[in-house]
């Protein structure tokens, strides 16, 4: 038994993105999955999300819930990640100014989705794109 | 058990139209055989149903005036948000001093008591152990919605208690000692600007009854005008100055803690963004958070008379020529900050949940999405669900029929129609 869920995340709108996280998070506490794991979900999914707004100009969100885990992988046609090493060290970040003064770009959000997920993979090749799947245990 | 609520369905006024049911902030009411019925475990009495309902069929119970007479000592506990109802006034203890030529014998200013609560979450939010960011409990219909929506925030909500369980604590052994009549024979009666306070203070989160009755600003403002004017020189005198005043609209209680990094926000709508916000760890560097299911906040509820928005600018009038803070705890000689804490803390109420067990849960969420794609998606609430993705939950969950939907039965009829024309091969049209 599985549920799917896809949401088309807009690059072009910092005031929609956060949308698909809050939707999943939305139908997890539905569900009655502990707070903790909702907790986890909601923040890892909610950073790879709003990467694909500020590095990718948006993607798609696919989710599959299963009885035991939930899977959610961030499909995007962007200019993909050079170093991934470098990438998921704490505080880097090539964000813009212009999305700095947002508020974002901290370069904290590949390093938190790591922390909050059980499994994280990062596939990626410049110029053609990025998949971040986040694999997060139910119980 | 039905739980008591405050907002309540007036059936015979109910024309069964969906104002209410697209309204409602948590999707607690549908319409069904025609009338408007509340699903009581979802209801947090924000009173915007009351707001919207052209026919007046949503109201708010509260206790009427005549409850103090069954008390022999009765003591009033404003709402600072009762003050700016009045126009020109730049002196409380004209309110004050109405309150008592109206039929109480002491009055004790909640106002008062919030700023013994600022005084107090000021020294608790100094401690390490103090949550950030701290989140307020002053109105009913926001912790409501923690309490159903929001479990990982449980443990950030403030501890102590709000301003009117504190100002009834404290009028209550107040009016013992000052009229030596045994506790049974004294009614403390608060006046409330909104239903999700008199809900509240009839099942308070302690589990203490601390109010005797809670009446409603617009009926006790009735009762108040004639007699305030007749006062010359008010004999009562105030306890709150401008920082108690000012919890009467969003910001007020933030402001009053004296700190740069707070957050205040009103309508169910914000708050829901911004718990979410908290709740994803996004709102980093907020040391406390002050959310008012009403608009303008206090002032905004719907059982006020006066626009919250003028109801704001009579504040700053009356303001003007108020000291800072008139109550400090000192004032009560013994009193301290755990004499005001909630003994219990504040339970998870998993109402939203589609069954106890996640994979009953989860085979109800695949039906919903299957329902979900033989619905128009249209929202038009005809069915009497707010929306097609709730009407989808309703059905699997056997609470409406597929065929409430007018869109599939338009359909059906139509697929039927054309299915005769064929039959009967030579029908014209
Ligand atoms: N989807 C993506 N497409 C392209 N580059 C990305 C993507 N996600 C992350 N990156 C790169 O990895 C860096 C670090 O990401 P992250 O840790 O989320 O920090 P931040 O988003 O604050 O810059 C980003 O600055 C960016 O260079
Ligand atoms: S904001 Fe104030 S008036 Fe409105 S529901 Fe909350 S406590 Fe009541
Ligand atoms: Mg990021």
């Amino acid at each position: 038994m599985a549920i799917n869920m896809r949401y088309v995340v807009d690059g072009s709108d910092f005031t929609t993105a956060g949308e698909a996280s809050t939707a999943v998070k939305m139908k997890l506490k539905k569900l009655g999955i502990a707070p903790d794991i909702v907790r986890r979900v909601a923040i890892a999914m909610y950073e790879a999300e709003i990467n694909m707004v500020i590095h990718a100009g948006g993607g798609v969100a696919e989710v599959e819930l299963e009885s035991d885990k939930i899977i959610i992988k961030l499909i995007d046609h962007g200019k993909g990640i050079a170093d991934v090493d470098l990438a998921m060290r704490e505080g880097y970040s090539t964000a813009p100014d212009a999305v700095r003064n947002l508020g974002f770009g901290a370069g904290m959000g590949l390093p938190n989705i790591k922390k909050y997920s059980d499994e994280m993979h990062i596939d990626t090749e410049v110029g053609k794109g990025t998949t971040v799947t986040i694999i997060i245990n139910l119980q | 058990m039905a739980e008591f609520h405050s907002v309540t369905l007036d059936f015979d006024k109910c024309r069964g139209c969906i104002n209410c049911v697209k309204r409602c902030p948590t999707e607690a009411i549908r319409v069904k055989n025609g009338k408007a019925f509340i699903i009581s475990e979802r209801c947090i009495d924000c009173g915007e149903c009351i707001r919207i309902c052209p026919h007046h069929a949503k109201k708010a119970v509260y206790d009427k005036m005549s409850v103090i007479e069954g008390y022999e000592y009765r003591v009033a506990l404003p709402a600072p948000s009762l003050y700016p109802q009045f126009n020109n006034l730049d002196s409380i203890d004209y309110v004050l001093d109405g309150l008592l030529r109206i039929g109480f014998d002491d009055v004790f200013e909640v106002a008062g008591a919030a700023e013994l609560v600022s005084e107090m979450t000021r020294s608790m939010m100094k401690r390490s152990d103090c949550p950030k960011p701290l989140i307020s409990n002053a109105c009913p219909a926001i912790v409501k919605l923690i309490q159903v929506r929001f479990p990982k925030l449980l443990p950030h909500l403030h501890t102590l208690q709000p301003p009117v369980e504190v100002a009834a604590r404290l009028a209550r052994e107040r009016a013992v000692k000052k009229s030596g009549l045994p506790a049974d024979k004294i009614g403390v009666f608060f006046i409330s600007p909104c239903p999700a306070k008199v809900t509240a203070l009839r099942h308070p989160a302690g589990g203490e009854r601390v109010v005797d009755g809670v009446l409603s600003i617009s009926e006790v403002y009735m009762a108040l005008l004639p007699e305030m004017k007749k006062i010359e020189r008010p004999q009562a005198e105030q306890i709150s100055g401008i920082s108690g005043i000012s919890w009467s609209y969003t910001g007020g209680e933030a402001t009053a803690l004296l700190l740069p990094h707070y957050l205040a926000a009103d309508g169910i709508e914000n708050s829901i963004k911004i718990l979410d916000e908290i709740e994803n760890d996004k709102l980093g560097g907020i040391d406390f958070v002050e959310l008012d299911a009403c608009f303008s906040g206090c002032v905004g509820g719907c059982l006020c008379i006066e626009n919250p928005y003028i109801a704001r600018t009579k504040v700053r009038y009356l303001r003007k020529y108020q000291p800072v803070t008139m109550s400090h705890l000192a004032d009560y000689p013994g009193k301290e900050e755990k004499d005001f804490l909630f003994e219990d803390e504040v339970e998870y109420d998993p109402v939203l949940e589609l069954a106890s067990d996640p994979v009953k849960a989860m085979e109800i969420m695949l039906q919903i999405e299957e329902i979900e794609k033989k619905l128009p998606g249209i929202d038009c609430a005809s069915c009497g669900s707010p929306t097609c993705a709730c009407f989808a939950q309703d059905v699997a969950t056997g609470k409406a029929e597929l065929n409430d939907c007018v869109f599939l039965m338009k359909k059906e009829l139509e697929g039927k129609l054309s299915g005769k024309e064929q039959n009967d091969g030579k029908a014209t049209v």
